[in-house]
């Protein structure tokens, strides 16, 4: 298992080199670049601009002295829009944030969606069943940029309990509505897989046994049922969490968090070069780490799976 | 020594009565308890460093951590700030301002001369790598241009402090807007020490030292600004609001129901909304002019269509827009149909007659056919053109709407949309055809607009090259009453049209009744902090 573990981090490192080098490549093939503007500017400005942050180099050494940058110094470098920023600055402001409200939408999103699931399995063509499958399915119809604008305008305009945006480090009346809206969509998919999982889980011939040997219900559905039918979940969980802690720029617009879904969303459009290969870059290595992370929940699962 | 005259003549009235300006409120008005206003910003701030900063937002931000030579009043007056006075040279090319000596640094510094040279030079400086780095050369600050190449010592900058309360700028042309240009944040004095101090982090919070009327108690990214009173400033007894707060929303909408919600005291209203609330809140919908212009600019250079090098076809094109329906129908909120370029609120202007403004819709259109007729173009042979705007629903409404208007006239267009970089890259190229083109006055004169279609602005995207217009508005520079010579240059622009006017700005807001001392009557929508307060519910 670990030098399974110590081999995917191996490979991890060429695999973020190619996606910088990509990243690198095709963001400075977008047309137009961090300083083009309405109001053109004059060739010596740019050209002083372009030394300034190094754009006058050619793209090959652009890409060395960036990496460098990052092995030596864990320097991902000034942010060329936000002039008095440096994009580990940018980052360190907006990734708490984000994943403050990512991981609190992914445990409501995995408690609420799994128990919806389960009862929903086991209480199959139920009332209880319909009512489950309907709450997911009108979750997962209403994206969240539907979802937001409505949450605000209930619990902010007419009912006026909760503060309709902003962060303020982090209280809990600010919390909440980015949670709600960021979490039911995942909520909803999770209940949908952990409901069909469940189903065929519970038609395998183990749980016959577990049932024929006279088991309550409750053991077999707990200890023989939930951990099998888990596999399907887990699977969508990696990404789904590397989803919500890299946040998601819909929440940052509608609630004005501060988060770093924005930042990177504003990076692209704005070519900022710096902040987009830095957000790039840290939710590849995420990505990586918590598909890892996924493959091992599967082996410690399914004793079937043998690294 | 000669007193300036338009500018000058409001500068020494507000001289005469004694320097210190009054307290904003009036006398009937009992205050709330809580001074406090809070607006909003689109976007996050770019920078809050004065030379670097490039938005219209930051700069709102700006004018209340620092304060120039000289502001605005609620007309758009120039009125004084650091400076209280000022004198010109016989040849109007060299100003010498006075400083008040009770202008403080928010450490208690003197604000002097040599504060304006260190932020004058660190804005043409090519180590500063400043995007307004050409605004020293539009207010043609002797040497700028050649220090922003890089050819001279940011030390040989028209600009000197004579003594600590003198200071002395050459400019190479006389500039009858000189004064107005200095409204803006890019000329704000910073304090030399803390930017030598701190670097590149000398706008946070804990490190920054401005002279403005308020200190930044907080800037978080993409969230929020706090400001709050700065004790040290010269006219602080006269500064009612306590603080300011500057809330982030990316949404428009989003904004709107915060403000409903009562989160906020101002914000933009939504295209097309303006009836509705208008009705629904009559006292805090409001609608002001703004000095932007709205166009859709023709590509008359060498990569542009054939058929638009023919100025019948410009013509028929303009006149087949109908202008009314999409300020009425789509915008609804207070904007002016155009048919000049010039916003029509700018100071001192007045647009020329102009002959198709005064014709119906229908004689427009009648005329608009006979034109593409006598160009060869009708049913059997129809023009096939694009028409670029970057994304925004408002720009793709009133697009729709201009290619439905121009298909009358038997003009095929494609409409392109790109996002905002990709748009500006491809008109800078000149690959377009007609492309959604706006632009904010720089300071109130008409100056900032016409110079953009010089041969030689740098920003005439369409390559309209006149000679006639290019002489027009080289001789205004020096002219005693340059207001004949701006309505020559819109008489040729509407004569040769190589840009489509549809449009003038005005600022559609919502507006909480208890704030006071909003000016609503100046086109550059410039506010100040300081003039501002809450009455009591």
């Amino acid at each position: 298992m670990l030098s399974y573990s110590l081999k995917r981090l191996a490979i991890a490192v060429p695999t973020l080199l190619i996606l910088i080098v990509v990243s690198f490549v095709l963001m400075h093939a977008a047309p137009g670049g961090p300083f083009t503007s309405e109001r053109e500017l004059p060739p010596e400005v740019l050209a002083n601009l372009n030394a300034k942050y190094g754009l006058d180099q050619p793209l090959w050494r652009q890409i060395v002295t960036y990496v460098w940058g990052i092995l030596t110094e864990f320097d991902f470098g000034p942010s060329f829009v936000y002039k008095d920023r440096t994009v580990n600055e940018i980052i360190a402001q907006g990734f708490p944030v984000t994943l403050t409200y990512g991981i609190l939408s992914f445990l409501v999103a995995v408690a609420v969606g799994v128990t919806l699931g389960v009862v929903a399995a086991i209480r199959q063509n139920s009332l209880l069943d319909y009512l489950a499958v309907g709450v997911s399915i009108g979750a997962q119809v209403l994206p969240n940029f539907v979802m937001a604008p409505i949450l605000v305008l209930v619990f902010t305009l007419w009912l006026g309990w909760l503060p309709g945006g902003g962060w303020q480090g982090g209280q809990w009346q600010y919390v909440i509505l980015p949670v709600i809206a960021l979490s039911t969509s995942f909520m909803a998919s999770i209940a949908r897989i952990t409901r069909s999982s469940m189903l065929e889980t519970l038609n395998l011939n183990h749980i016959r046994t577990a049932r024929a040997k006279g088991l309550p219900e409750r053991r077999v559905i707990l200890h023989h049922a939930l951990k099998p039918a888990m596999l399907p979940v887990i699977s969508y969980l990696g990404p789904a969490f590397v989803g919500m802690i890299t946040g998601s720029v819909v929440v940052d617009v509608y609630f004005s968090t501060g988060g770093i879904g924005k930042a990177f969303v504003d990076s692209a459009l704005n070519r900022d070069y710096a902040v987009m290969m830095g957000v790039t870059i840290l939710m590849g290595a995420l990505t990586i780490l918590f598909n890892l992370v996924v493959d091992i929940l599967y082996g410690w699962i399914d004793p079937k799976i043998r690294y | 020594m000669l007193k300036h005259s338009l500018a000058a003549s409001a500068l020494a009235l507000a001289a005469a009565s004694p320097v210190l300006a009054d307290n904003p409120v009036p006398e009937d008005v009992t205050l709330a308890e809580d001074q406090s206003y809070t607006f909003w910003l689109l976007d996050a701030i770019k920078s809050m460093d004065p030379q670097i900063n490039t938005d219209v937002e930051g700069s709102d931000v700006l004018r209340n951590l620092f304060e120039g030579l000289y502001n605005e009043d609620a007309e758009g007056n120039i009125v004084p700030g650091v400076a209280v006075d000022h004198t010109v040279s016989d040849d109007q090319k060299t100003y010498t301002f006075t400083l008040r000596e009770d202008a403080q640094w928010s450490n208690g510094d003197p604000v002097t001369a040599e504060d304006f040279v260190f932020a004058w030079r660190r804005l043409a400086d090519p180590a500063t790598a400043s995007e307004y780095a050409w605004y020293m050369e539009l207010m043609q600050v002797e040497n700028a241009p050649e220090i922003i190449a890089g050819e001279m010592p940011p030390e040989e900058l028209g600009v000197t402090a004579v003594d600590e309360r003198t200071l002395e700028v050459r400019i190479t042309t006389p500039l009858p807007y000189f004064l107005q240009m200095l409204v803006h944040a890019s000329t704000f004095p910073t304090h030399a020490a803390t930017i030598e101090e701190h670097g590149d982090q000398w706008t946070r919070p804990e490190n920054m030292v401005g002279n403005g009327a308020y200190v930044l108690d907080e800037h978080i990214l993409g969230e929020r600004v706090e400001m709050s009173k700065s004790d040290t400033y010269w006219d602080a007894e006269n500064v009612v609001m306590e603080t300011l707060t500057a809330l982030t929303i990316n949404d428009v909408n989003q904004g709107l129901t915060r403000y409903l919600a009562g989160e906020l005291d101002r914000v933009d209203i939504p295209a097309g909304q303006f009836p509705r609330l208008k009705e629904e809140y009559p006292e805090q919908a409001t609608s002001s002019p703004y000095s932007c212009s709205y166009i859709y600019m023709m590509n008359v250079g060498e990569k542009g269509p054939e058929a638009l090098k023919d100025v019948n076809v410009r013509k028929a094109l303009s006149y087949a827009i109908d202008r009314d329906i999409v300020v009425e129908r789509i915008l609804q909120g207070g904007q002016e149909p155009s048919y000049n370029w010039t916003h029509w609120a700018t100071a001192g202007f007045e647009a020329p007659e102009i002959d198709y403004a005064t014709w119906t819709q229908e004689e427009r259109l009648e005329r608009a056919k006979e034109l593409m007729a006598e160009a060869g173009y009708g049913p059997d042979n129809p023009l096939d053109l694009t028409l670029q705007y970057n994304t925004s629903e408002d720009h793709k409404k009133i697009a729709i709407a201009a290619s439905q208007m121009l298909k009358a006239i038997g003009v095929n267009i494609t409409l392109d949309n790109y996002e905002w970089k990709v748009h500006t890259d491809r008109m800078q190229n000149q690959d377009f055809d007609l492309a959604r083109y706006a632009w904010c006055g720089d300071y109130n004169e008409a100056s900032t607009y016409l110079d953009l279609f010089t041969s030689y602005s740098g920003h005439n995207n369409g390559e309209f090259f006149n000679e006639e217009y290019d002489a027009v508005m080289r001789e205004s520079k020096t002219a005693e009453d340059p207001l004949p010579l701006y309505q020559e240059a819109e008489s040729i622009l509407a004569a040769e049209m190589p840009i489509i006017p549809i449009y003038h700005y005005a600022n559609v807001d919502m507006l909480n009744p208890q704030i006071g001392g909003i000016p609503t009557e100046n086109v550059m929508q410039t506010w100040y902090g300081k003039d501002l307060y809450r009455a009591a519910e």
